[in-house]
């Protein structure tokens, strides 16, 4: 048998073997050490994580001499995908140990390596350099991003929600879709996602293009020629932008409220008060109004730069042409602009499609709606998930939501990061 | 003939100036109006706020736009009679923190994605490109879970490593593209004179990259002061709040008790923040527009 066969065979008998023919000790030690680990303390940790993802718990929460005993379905379900994603990177260096088995005999064979074993611990270090350096980010991102995304979406599949099925003392159960089929057809859950969703768009759509072109009208008009102290204009538009946003909005929630100082100005001009923030169909312009005075800042600071890089030759030329500054406007500036803006424009409409802030401090989602279902009437979908969370313990909803909201944002995000220059580049991958 | 030609246009040119400027002066005296206006609507809630923390009422209702007498003495409660210093510090600690931590694992993160090939990188980048579309708190249920079941509920920790691990994706792809703009010879030079990976990062890499480093460190500083609602989902006791929702719960609860209190905080929190904001705008702006046209 061919050397470089040997090893690979006995890489695949065992994690490390293959290494250990190689005579790369340090390797073969490091990957049958592994599986050593793997198979005594994996093994029995990964048959329970497949009972716990398979059943969700048996036994609910009982008392059996003053000691509670019993399956927390939730815990089980974490756990279990724990465990399938600790045995999906067992099978990954499993692969990497038979590859690296194969390669190193190839070029043992071919005199590429002469003296493996006296590789320094330095040279180990410089030639797994990417590897090491990725570790943190790598653990980071499974454990506070890609786990929470599973958890959510394998919880849209279950029960879990109170009152009925709330860990440690009810159980949870898969229920394949029929939160998805609820919300789309049970009347107390679907006449809420409408409303809300709806409203949702709404919002993310007018928020978006009002900043825009808020920030693009201030932008020029701090440019426009002959005006003095463009600096000074420029740094009292920006401030919105600089006050942290959170302090802001609580400040125009007491602005605005019953009692607030606008509501006091009316008063005292003999008028009426208004319920700025409190009648349902006000409130949602309310916001949309804030929410400029709030937003449009960001964008004049950015078109601001994009006005400045215009080249002068342009407009000069269309000048000698006969064009009017309307035309100019419509024919250069906007265009320019646009083209060089549209990309974030998309991210942003995702940004404001999510905005929690916004809703959450001004209003808390109020005026309260009758007719909807732990939801006010200024309620965005995430808001609305907030609250089945966070006060009603309906994470079965709140998951289902969520998981049609990732579907909707990735398509729009994809489609906008097409679009971007650097997805276009060669060199990006 | 010709000369009274030229006289009528010379004339006809004047004619047109003299309109042009008249008109010129009413779109001065307009814009500059509306530069006031606009100005107005803007300052008018910071100084109505400024004017309500030095009044000596504490309640929205009584509190008037210009107080009859100014007193600090709201500014003196929050910490002789609050906990606000204490939401202060753990912001700062948390704020602190998480930008040491973030900037490291980030910088590094993106230096091996732009500059070394290796098995598994194409698939990397795009999971965090996807990645990347989610805020973190999309999925708060399942990180609140988590942290349950890794006790780490009600913990300053438990946070921060939330905010690390969920600026990750978004902020190495900023990082990346920036790096891949330094030119690769610079590197390779460095290398050939024996410097260590290590090295090449830290002398050659970051001195030329501090724009984005300053962008990354600034927007992770400044997360945790803005960021409400994973302290108000995962931290449980007031000793542990942070000041967005230590101030929220003024506002939600005892707006009518706490106003001028609460104005008073405000300004504490929001002044330092602007000047520091304002300073590094550059940066900000820049950081910002690169995330859309370099990725």
């Amino acid at each position: 048998m061919k050397k470089v066969e040997k090893s690979t065979i006995l890489s695949i008998l065992f994690m490390g073997l293959g290494q250990f023919y190689n005579k790369e000790i340090l390797k073969g030690i490091f990957f049958s050490l592994i599986e050593i680990v793997a198979l005594i303390f994996f093994v029995p940790y990964f048959k329970q994580g497949l009972w716990g993802l398979s059943t969700l718990g048996e036994t609910p929460l009982h008392y059996v001499n003053k000691i509670a005993v019993g399956d927390h379905s939730i815990f089980l379900l974490i756990d279990g995908i724990i465990s399938v994603l600790v045995f999906i990177l067992l099978i990954i260096i499993y692969y990497i140990n038979i590859i690296d088995a194969r390669k190193v005999s190839e070029s043992i064979r071919s005199g590429e390596i002469l003296n493996n074993s006296k590789k320094s611990l330095r040279d180990v270090w410089e030639k797994h350099f990417p590897k090491f350096m990725l570790t943190p980010a790598f653990l980071l991102i499974v454990f506070f991003s890609v786990l929470p995304i599973i958890f959510t979406i394998s919880i849209a599949f279950t029960n879990y929600s109170s009152p009925n099925h709330l860990p440690p003392a009810r159980l949870v159960d898969w229920v394949g879709f029929k939160n998805f089929k609820d919300l789309l057809s049970l009347k107390i859950w679907n006449g809420t996602f409408i409303g809300v969703g709806v409203w949702t768009v709404v919002w993310a759509i007018i928020a978006t293009a009002s900043n825009y072109f808020v920030g693009l009208f201030l932008a020029l008009l701090v440019n426009i020629k002959g005006i003095k102290i463009k600096k000074f204009w420029r740094s009292i538009f920006i401030l919105p932008y600089a006050i942290p946003g959170f302090i802001s909005l609580l400040i125009m929630r007491l602005a605005f409220s019953g009692p607030g100082p606008v509501n006091n100005v009316l008063v005292s001009l003999g008028m009426d008060k208004v319920a700025w923030l409190t009648d349902s169909m006000l409130a949602k312009i309310m916001i949309i109004v804030i929410n400029i005075w709030l937003g449009s800042p960001y964008w004049m600071a950015l078109m601001s730069g994009v006005l400045t890089n215009i080249s002068k030759d342009m407009y000069e030329a269309a000048e000698i042409d006969g064009a009017s500054k309307a035309q100019q406007f419509l024919k250069i500036t906007l265009p320019m602009v646009l083209y060089q803006t549209a990309p974030l424009l998309i991210m942003t409409f995702a940004y404001n499609f999510n905005n929690f802030n916004v809703i959450y401090l001004l209003t808390d989602g109020r005026p309260v709606n009758g007719s909807y279902r732990y939801a006010g009437s200024t309620d965005i979908l995430i808001s609305w998930i907030y609250k089945l969370t966070k006060n009603n313990n309906q994470y079965h909803m709140a998951s289902a939501i969520t998981l049609i909201i990732f579907i909707f944002i990735a398509s729009i995000s994809a489609y906008g990061f097409t679009k971007t220059k650097s997805f276009k580049e060669e060199d990006m991958m | 003939m010709v000369k009274i030609d030229d006289n009528k246009k010379t004339n006809n040119i004047n004619n047109t100036k003299k309109k042009i400027s008249i008109s010129k002066v009413w779109q001065k005296a307009l814009t500059y109006v509306l530069l006031i206006f606009l100005s107005v609507i803007v300052l008018a809630p910071v100084i109505w706020i400024i004017g309500a923390s030095l009044n000596s009422g504490t309640s929205l209702f009584s509190s008037k736009l210009i107080p009859e007498e100014i007193t600090f003495k709201h500014y003196v409660e929050l910490f002789t009679e609050t906990d606000y210093a204490i939401w202060y510090l753990n912001t700062l600690k948390i704020a602190t923190i998480n930008m040491v931590i973030s900037v490291i694992i980030t910088t590094i993160t993106a230096y091996v994605f732009s500059r070394f090939r290796f098995k598994g990188r194409k698939f990397s980048m795009i999971t965090m490109l996807i990645l990347q579309m989610f805020p973190s708190f999309i999925s708060m249920t399942a990180i609140f879970v988590l942290l349950l079941r890794m006790h780490l509920l009600n913990t300053h920790l438990g946070l921060i490593l939330v905010y690390v691990g969920g600026q990750i994706p978004y902020n190495t792809w900023l990082c990346k593209g920036y790096f891949d703009g330094i030119p690769k010879s610079l590197d390779e030079a460095a290398k050939i004179d024996g410097a260590t990976n290590v090295e090449t990062f830290t002398k050659i890499i970051l001195p030329l990259a501090k724009p984005i480093i300053t962008f990354i460190a600034l927007t992770n500083f400044l997360a945790p002061w803005f960021d409400f609602i994973f302290p108000n989902l995962l931290l449980k006791s007031s000793n542990k709040k942070t000041l967005a929702v230590g101030l929220f719960t003024w506002v939600q609860e005892n707006q009518n008790t706490y106003f001028t209190r609460f104005a008073a905080g405000a300004i504490l929190v929001a002044v330092p923040i602007t000047i520091l904001f304002v300073f590094l705008q550059k940066y900000i702006v820049e950081g910002l527009s690169s995330g859309a046209t370099k990725g």
